[in-house]
C-alpha cells in the first residue's frame, strides 16, 4: 500500500472540516464525530477511531485543525497513555468500552502506579490484588497520582503474586475509580497546586473483564505506558493553546480546560516556558546585559538542538529506521532545558525573581516557572532513572550488581511500603 | 519543516560508509602519531587518494569549477568522519577555509581560474585571516593593503594561520591604509612563497593541524573578488566555516564516547567492570546526550547552509558552540574514564583531547559564538 501524501491528507482534513464543521455543536458530539470519522486521531488504526496515517501526517491533521480553529478530540493528561497502552494490550471489551470516551472526554483518567514504598522502582509495588470469586479485590495504597481526584478510571499496577520474583508478580488493571474503596486525598506541592494526590484502596473491587493483559504480564505494560509517557516529553508537544472563537463549542473547551485540565495548568511552567525567554529578555531591557545573553544563548542552545534531537528520532522512525541513540534522549534533554530557561528567567528578572503573586513579574507567572521545573527531573521518571535506562539499553553498559531477585517476598523494602 | 531534513538519504548514508572505511584505513592512530610529528603535518599520499580517487576536494563545489556539485551536509558528513578518525591534512584549511573565501568573494573569472586546482587537491591554499590580536571578528584585520600597478602591496603579519607553512597558495584578508571597521577589507592572493612574505610555523597545542605565523614585508599580492568589499563575503564564508568546523568536532566527540564506553566495559575494579558503577555510567549517559544534541545542531546547520537559510549565520554559531562544549566534555570524560592511563602519552585519548581544545577556540570559542547567535537573533 502507497502511503497518501501530505498535501492529499491536508486537502481531505480541510474539505471534511468545511463540510462538518459547526461552532454552535455541542463539544462531546463533535468529538464524537472525530472519534467516528477517525480525523481526530489519524495515527490510530481505522478500526479503532483512526485513519492509519503515519505520526507525520497526524500532525500534518493537526496542524490543519489549527489553522482552521476547529477543537480536536481530547488529549490533554494520561488519557492518551491509556489509549495508547489500551490500544496495544488492550482486548476488543477494552478498545469498545474505553477508547471512544478517552477521546471524547466523557472519561478522564490516572495512572496508579506510584507507591510510597516504590517510585523509581515500580516493580517494587506493594499494592496487592487478590481474586475473589468473579472480582479482584485491591488494597494498597498510591501516592503522586496526577488528576486522581478528577478520574473515572485508573490506570493500575499491583501484585498478585508474591512469590514470584519481583518484575513477574505484577499485573495491570483498569480500575474503577468511582467506587467505596477507591479514596482520593489532594497532596498539595511545593508551587502551590494540588494536581496529585494520595489514593486508598481498600476492598476495591476490580471486575474480571477490567484486568488488561495476562496476570504477571502487568510489568510490561507499564513499560509500555511509561514509554509513552517519556516519548511525550521530547519538547514536540505545543503549550497550551489560545481561545480563538466565539460559539457554545469553544465555551464547553473552556470549562473544561478550566476544571478537569486545571491539574495541568502549570505544566508549560514547568518546561521552563522557553518561549518567554526572549520576549522577556527584550521588553525589561536585560538582553543588553552580557551574563544575560549568555544564558539566553546557552538555553537557546540546548532547547533547539533538543527539538532536532527528537526531530531527527522522529524522522528515521517514520523511515522506517531502526531508532538510534537520539529517541531515548528527551526527557533527559527536557529537564535540561527546563533547569536553562529557569536560570535564564531568573536572571532577566533580577530582584524581581524574589517576587511572587501579582507583585511578581507577569502575575507571578516567573515565580511559578521557578518553583515548578524541579517537577521535570521527577515526574515519568527522575533524571538519574533515566541515565541508567541509557547507559544500560543505549550504551549497553553492565548492570549494577542486583539485590532484589528471588521471590518478591523476601526482597528487603521500605518499612511500612 | 519536511521529516527528511532530519535524516541523512540512503545515498549520504552509504557516503559516510565510504568516508570512514577509508579513514579508518588510513589514519589509525599510528598514522596519526606520524604525520602530527612531522613539519607537515600530513602524508601527502594519502591526501592524493583522498582528492583523486574520494574527491574530498571538491564535494561541495559546483561542477562549473571543477566540484562534484554535492551540497554541504556531504562535506559536513567527510567533516564529522575525518574528525573522527583525527585525520592530519590541510584539508579543513584548503578545501573549507580557501574555498569557501574564494567561492563567496571572487569573481566569476576568478572561481575558474582558482578552483579546480584546489578541487583537484594539486594546489592547496589557506586563508590568512586571524593576527596577533586573536580576534575572529572581520573588523580585526590590521593588514594593509597598499594599490600598486594592478594589486597590493601588503605589510604586516597574519597569526593561526591553518596549514599557512605548506599552502602553495595563501588568500590574505588586508584593509585599504586609514580604513576602519568593516570597510576597506579586500582579500588578495600570493603565493606561498613570495618576495617579501616570511613564514614561520607556530608551537600548536594539537600538532595534528598546524599554525603559521606570517609576516609581510611588501609582499606583492593579487586582488581576488571586489576591492574593499570583502567584509560581507568573508563573514558569510567564515559562518560557513563554523558550521563545517562543528561537524567535524561532533565526529571526534563521538569517538571519544565510543572510546569511553568501550573501556568502560573491559576495566575491571572491586571485582566489576567500572561501567556498572554509576558515577560512570551516568557521565557516559551525559556524554551521549551531550554528543547527540551537538550533532544535531551542526546537522541542522549543514543543512542551513545548504539551503542557502538566510538563518544559516545564527544556526552555524549555534552549531559551533554546542560542539565547542560537547567535544571537548567527551574528551575530558573519556581521560576521566580512563583514569591513570588516560593521562599517558601512550594512550591516545590525549590526540583527541587536544584537537578539541584548539578547536574550541579556532573560529572562536562557545561563549564568542553565542554572543554573535544573539545578535543575529536581534
Ligand atoms: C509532578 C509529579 C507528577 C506525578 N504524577 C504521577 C502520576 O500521575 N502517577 C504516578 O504513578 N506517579 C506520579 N509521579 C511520581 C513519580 O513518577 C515519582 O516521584 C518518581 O518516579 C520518583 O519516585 P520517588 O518519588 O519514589 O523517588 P525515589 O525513587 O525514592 O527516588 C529518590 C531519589 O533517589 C534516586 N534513585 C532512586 N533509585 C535510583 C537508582 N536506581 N539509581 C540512582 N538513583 C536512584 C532518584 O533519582 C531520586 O533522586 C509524579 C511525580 C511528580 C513530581
Amino acid at each position: 500500500m502507497t502511503e497518501p501524501n501530505e498535501a492529499g491528507v491536508r486537502a481531505e482534513a480541510r474539505a471534511w472540516l468545511a463540510e462538518h464543521w459547526d461552532a454552535e455543536r455541542s463539544l462531546a458530539a463533535w468529538r464524537g464525530m472525530l472519534a467516528d470519522s477517525g480525523w481526530g486521531m489519524p495515527h490510530w488504526p481505522e478500526q479503532w477511531h483512526g485513519r492509519g496515517l503515519s505520526v507525520a501526517l497526524s500532525q500534518a491533521v493537526d496542524e490543519e485543525f489549527a489553522q482552521f480553529g476547529a477543537v480536536g478530540v481530547a488529549k490533554m493528561g494520561i488519557r492518551l497513555l491509556a489509549g495508547a497502552t489500551l490500544l496495544e494490550y488492550g482486548d476488543d471489551f477494552h478498545k469498545e468500552r474505553f477508547l471512544r470516551r478517552i477521546l471524547t472526554g466523557e472519561d478522564t483518567w490516572c495512572q496508579l502506579f506510584s507507591e510510597p514504598g516504590s517510585g523509581s522502582d515500580l516493580a517494587g509495588a506493594t499494592t496487592r490484588a487478590d481474586l475473589d470469586g468473579d472480582n479482584w479485590v485491591v488494597n494498597g495504597q498510591k501516592v503522586w497520582t496526577t488528576s486522581a481526584h478528577h478520574a473515572d478510571y485508573g490506570l493500575l499496577l499491583a501484585r498478585t503474586d508474591w512469590d514470584a520474583p519481583k518484575h513477574q508478580g505484577l499485573t495491570y488493571f483498569v480500575l474503577n475509580m468511582r467506587q467505596p474503596g477507591v479514596e482520593v486525598r489532594q497532596l498539595r506541592q511545593m508551587n502551590g497546586h494540588a494536581s496529585f494526590n494520595e489514593v486508598f484502596m481498600t476492598d476495591a473491587k476490580i471486575e474480571r473483564p477490567y484486568r488488561v493483559g495476562a496476570v504477571g504480564q502487568g510489568w510490561r505494560i507499564a513499560m509500555t505506558t511509561l514509554a509513552h509517557e517519556r516519548r511525550g516529553a521530547d519538547g514536540l508537544r505545543g503549550s497550551v493553546r489560545e481561545r480563538r472563537g466565539e460559539g457554545r463549542i469553544y465555551a464547553e473547551e473552556a470549562a473544561e480546560t478550566a476544571t478537569l485540565m486545571e491539574p495541568y495548568k502549570w505544566y508549560p511552567q514547568r518546561a521552563g516556558r522557553v518561549d518567554l525567554v526572549l520576549p522577556r529578555a527584550r521588553e525589561t531591557g536585560r538582553i543588553a546585559d552580557p551574563a544575560v545573553r549568555q544564558a539566553v544563548a546557552r538555553l537557546l542552545v540546548l532547547a533547539r538542538s533538543a527539538e532536532w534531537t527528537a526531530r531527527r528520532a522522529r524522522a528515521d522512525q517514520e523511515l522506517g529506521r531502526p531508532q538510534g541513540p537520539e529517541g531515548s534522549l528527551g526527557k533527559l534533554a527536557a529537564s535540561h532545558v527546563a533547569r536553562a530557561a529557569a536560570h535564564a528567567h531568573t536572571l532577566i528578572a533580577g530582584a524581581d525573581a524574589m517576587l511572587a503573586g501579582d507583585d511578581g513579574p507577569l502575575d507571578g507567572l516567573i515565580a511559578e516557572i521557578l518553583v515548578s521545573v524541579p517537577a521535570t527531573s521527577i515526574a515519568g521518571g527522575t533524571d538519574e532513572i533515566q541515565r541508567n535506562i541509557i547507559a544500560e539499553r543505549v550504551l549497553g553498559l553492565p548492570r549494577e550488581p542486583r539485590m532484589d531477585s528471588g521471590p518478591f517476598r523476601d526482597v528487603p523494602r521500605n518499612v511500612g511500603g | 519543516m519536511p521529516a527528511a531534513a532530519f535524516s541523512f538519504t540512503d545515498e549520504q548514508r552509504q557516503f559516510r560508509d565510504v568516508a570512514r572505511r577509508f579513514l579508518g584505513d588510513v589514519s589509525p592512530p599510528t598514522a596519526v602519531r606520524e604525520w602530527m610529528e612531522s613539519t607537515s603535518g600530513f602524508d601527502p599520499a594519502v591526501w592524493d587518494r583522498l582528492a583523486k580517487e574520494l574527491g574530498f576536494c571538491a564535494i561541495h563545489v559546483p561542477e562549473a569549477y571543477g566540484g562534484q556539485g554535492f551540497s554541504f551536509v556531504e562535506l559536513g558528513i567527510a567533516l564529522e568522519e575525518m574528525g573522527r578518525a583525527l585525520l592530519c591534512a590541510p584539508y579543513f584549511s584548503s578545501a573549507v577555509l580557501a574555498t569557501g573565501a574564494i567561492q563567496h568573494g571572487g569573481s566569476e573569472a576568478e572561481k575558474a581560474a582558482l578552483l579546480p586546482d584546489l578541487t583537484a587537491g594539486t594546489r592547496r591554499a589557506t586563508l590568512a585571516f586571524t593576527e596577533p590580536s586573536g580576534g575572529w571578528d572581520v573588523e580585526q584585520v590590521a593588514l594593509t593593503a597598499t594599490p600598486v600597478d594592478g594589486g597590493y602591496r601588503l605589510d604586516g603579519e597574519k597569526r593561526f594561520v591553518l596549514d599557512g607553512c605548506t599552502a602553495d597558495c595563501i588568500i590574505a584578508v588586508a584593509r585599504a591604509p586609514g580604513s576602519r571597521g568593516a570597510d576597506g577589507l579586500s582579500l588578495c592572493t600570493l603565493p606561498g612563497d613570495a618576495k617579501g612574505l616570511e613564514r614561520r610555523p607556530l608551537r600548536s597545542l594539537d600538532p595534528t593541524r598546524k599554525l603559521a605565523h606570517l609576516t609581510f614585508r611588501g609582499a606583492r599580492a593579487e586582488p581576488l573578488g571586489e576591492p574593499e568589499g570583502a567584509a560581507a563575503p568573508l563573514k558569510r564564508a567564515l559562518a560557513e566555516a563554523a558550521a563545517a568546523l562543528a561537524n567535524e568536532m561532533v565526529g571526534g566527540a563521538q569517538r571519544m564516547l565510543d572510546s569511553a564506553v568501550d573501556y568502560a566495559k573491559l576495566r575491571m575494579q572491586f571485582g566489576r567492570q567500572i561501567g556498572s558503577f554509576q558515577a560512570i555510567k551516568h557521565k557516559c549517559a551525559d556524554m551521549l546526550l551531550e554528543v547527540e544534541l551537538a550533532k544535531s545542531a551542526a546537522y541542522r546547520a549543514a543543512a542551513a547552509v545548504a539551503e542557502d537559510d538566510p538563518d544559516a549565520p545564527a544556526l552555524a554559531s549555534l552549531a559551533k558552540a554546542a560542539a565547542s562544549e560537547a567535544y571537548l566534555g567527551a574528551a575530558a570524560a573519556c581521560i576521566q574514564i580512563h583514569g591513570g592511563i588516560g593521562f599517558t602519552w601512550e594512550n591516545d585519548t590525549h590526540l583527541w583531547f587536544k584537537r578539541a581544545k584548539a578547536s574550541e577556540a579556532l573560529l572562536g570559542d562557545a561563549a564568542y559564538h553565542r554572543e554573535l547567535m544573539m545578535r543575529h537573533m536581534q
